[in-house]
């Protein structure tokens, strides 16, 4: 038997503008001075002006990411308005549609929500064959005033579509700094966006298989489920594959911050490589808390906040999975405790590892793929471009071992390097969004050999100084 | 600049240079550090 083999991808986006208010910097903001939110609303952009940027449409794979570089910056200058909100790994929903999202996947009923939005989500998400319309009609929409008295009373917030509050979230207990409304919404929106990415992989393989055939979901979101004895309990890959249809699969999560979504890919693949599955799903919704992270930034810069669309992604892994493009287990590169925590001694350790495993050079590998934030997000915050960066300093230590010559990087970034097209929603842009570009190239016969290479900042949770990281080839 | 003496809090960037490196050179340069950490911007 040869590697597990990657059968379908699934990249979905929903439009948020209406959440960035509970993104973690603009919630701590709005908390000191309320009055901020006029400048966050006159900077939010319109659905249509979210689909029509190009960053987005890379995302869904309507364009390549390599075509950006011909769209002159910035990019949110430069719409395409004949763009549609169908991807062809998955859409871009509007905000209607996310929040009936939000109630659909509810179980724990405290998602309250108006009959015109209800209405407006059903007809969206059953168009794009998300949601049946009986589970749309089954929701029932909040009772006259039900909404407006529980924001009132302190136990829900407010949940908005332009300018009305059109529902609300409660909390989930009275003294649970778990279970609070604010926390409870970011785990939704978590499990909503890895929902529409699963249901939009069932739809890619219908005909051939259906959500009977998955036997496991491993989930690699960055939110922490739980409540005040286990705070980041989990197990939301259980949980979103209940709202997918999953009947017969159960799951778990994998946390690695960032690299959680790449680690659960090479582990949905150690489970299929040793005879424990035949098929597994890796799933990851979308970050709610990222959502306005730099909007100080593109406030003062008098551009639109970008940072507002939740992303998810979808990835199919088979035994009999036919000639399509293999996880390269025994390429794994691991960022040992050993190897140190500076940026050339990861990257020695998630480039050259898999790539000597691989006896490959580096000019062998066709694309890097690895942290694809979109600069036009992070650059006006004054954290430049991400990918660039990767792609030097990749670039420079391939000079030192000899795979390029000294004045090749600029060359090797040119030929081997990606724009960064993905929202900053960590584990997502981290590489495994590149995972359905390189899937369908590969079975174009376009290309042969993909890095995909993802870190962690493990010491933003206080437990250790220490970096990490996780790499992989998939190979045709 | 003139490190020896000096008390230093070491502010580091994940994609650029880290706490623990800004620490070690402060350090070897005669400085006392007295806070270090390392953000992630992305």
């Amino acid at each position: 038997m040869g590697f597990p083999v990657i059968t379908s991808v699934a990249n979905v986006l929903a439009h948020v503008p209406g959440l960035v208010r509970y993104g973690s910097k603009p919630l701590r903001d709005l908390a000191q001075e309320p009055a901020r939110m006029d400048d966050i609303a006159r900077h939010l952009r319109s659905y249509e002006d979210a689909v029509a940027y190009g960053p987005n449409q890379a995302f869904l794979g309507n364009i390549e990411p390599e075509t950006l570089r011909t769209v002159p910056r910035p990019w949110f200058n430069a719409p395409d308005r004949g763009a549609p909100s169908e991807g062809a790994f998955g859409d871009l929903i509007g905000e209607a549609e996310l929040l009936g999202l939000l109630k659909l996947c509810d179980r724990a009923r405290l998602v309250q929500m108006d009959e015109a939005t209800l209405a407006a989500a059903a007809k969206g998400l059953v168009g794009r064959r998300m949601a049946a319309a009986a589970e749309m009609e089954a929701l029932k929409p909040a009772a006259a005033d039900a909404i407006r008295r529980a924001v009132e009373s302190g136990e829900a917030i407010p949940l908005w579509h332009g300018d009305r509050v059109v529902g609300s979230m409660a909390r989930g207990h009275e003294a649970d700094e778990a279970l609070t409304a604010n926390v409870l919404l970011e785990n939704l929106a978590g499990k909503a966006t890895g929902v529409l990415a699963l249901r939009r992989l069932l739809a890619q393989v219908d005909g051939r298989l259906g959500p009977d055939d998955i036997e496991f979901v491993v989930a690699g979101s960055e939110e922490a489920v739980g409540d005040r004895y286990q705070r980041g309990g989990g197990n939301i890959g259980k949980a979103i594959a209940e709202d997918a249809g999953l009947r017969r699969a159960t799951g778990f999560d994998v946390k690695a911050f960032c690299a959680s979504t790449l680690y659960a890919v090479f582990n949905a693949a150690a489970l299929i490589q040793a005879g424990t599955f035949s098929r597994v799903a890796v799933v990851a919704g979308g970050s709610l808390a990222k959502l306005g992270m730099k909007y100080r930034a593109h406030v003062a810069k008098q551009m639109p906040i970008l940072e507002d669309v939740l992303a998810g992604v979808a990835v199919l892994l088979e035994r009999d999975g036919g000639d399509g493009p293999r996880v390269r287990l025994d390429t794994l590169g691991l960022h040992t405790i050993a190897s140190g925590s500076s940026q050339q001694a990861i990257v020695q350790e998630l480039v050259m590892g898999p790539l000597a495993k691989a006896g490959c050079t580096l000019t062998e590998v066709d694309r890097y793929a690895t942290e694809m934030h979109n600069p036009e997000v992070t650059e006006p915050a004054g954290s430049g471009d991400v990918p660039l960066g990767n792609y030097r300093l990749i670039g420079a230590l391939g000079a030192l071992k000899g795979h390029i010559p000294r004045t090749g990087v600029d060359a090797f970034i040119a030929a081997h390097g990606l724009p960064g097209y993905a929202p900053t929603q960590g584990h997502i842009a981290s590489a495994v969004c590149y995972l359905a570009h390189a899937a369908r190239a590969m079975r174009a016969g376009t290309m042969r050999r993909a890095l995909f290479m993802a870190k962690g900042s493990l010491f933003l949770g206080r437990m250790t100084e220490m970096s990490d990281g996780v790499s992989f080839l998939v190979e045709a | 600049m003139e490190l020896k003496g000096k008390r230093v809090l070491a502010i580091g960037e994940r994609d650029g240079v880290n706490g623990a490196a800004i620490e070690a050179c402060v350090k070897s340069a005669g400085a006392e550090v007295l806070y270090v950490e390392t953000q992630c911007f992305v």
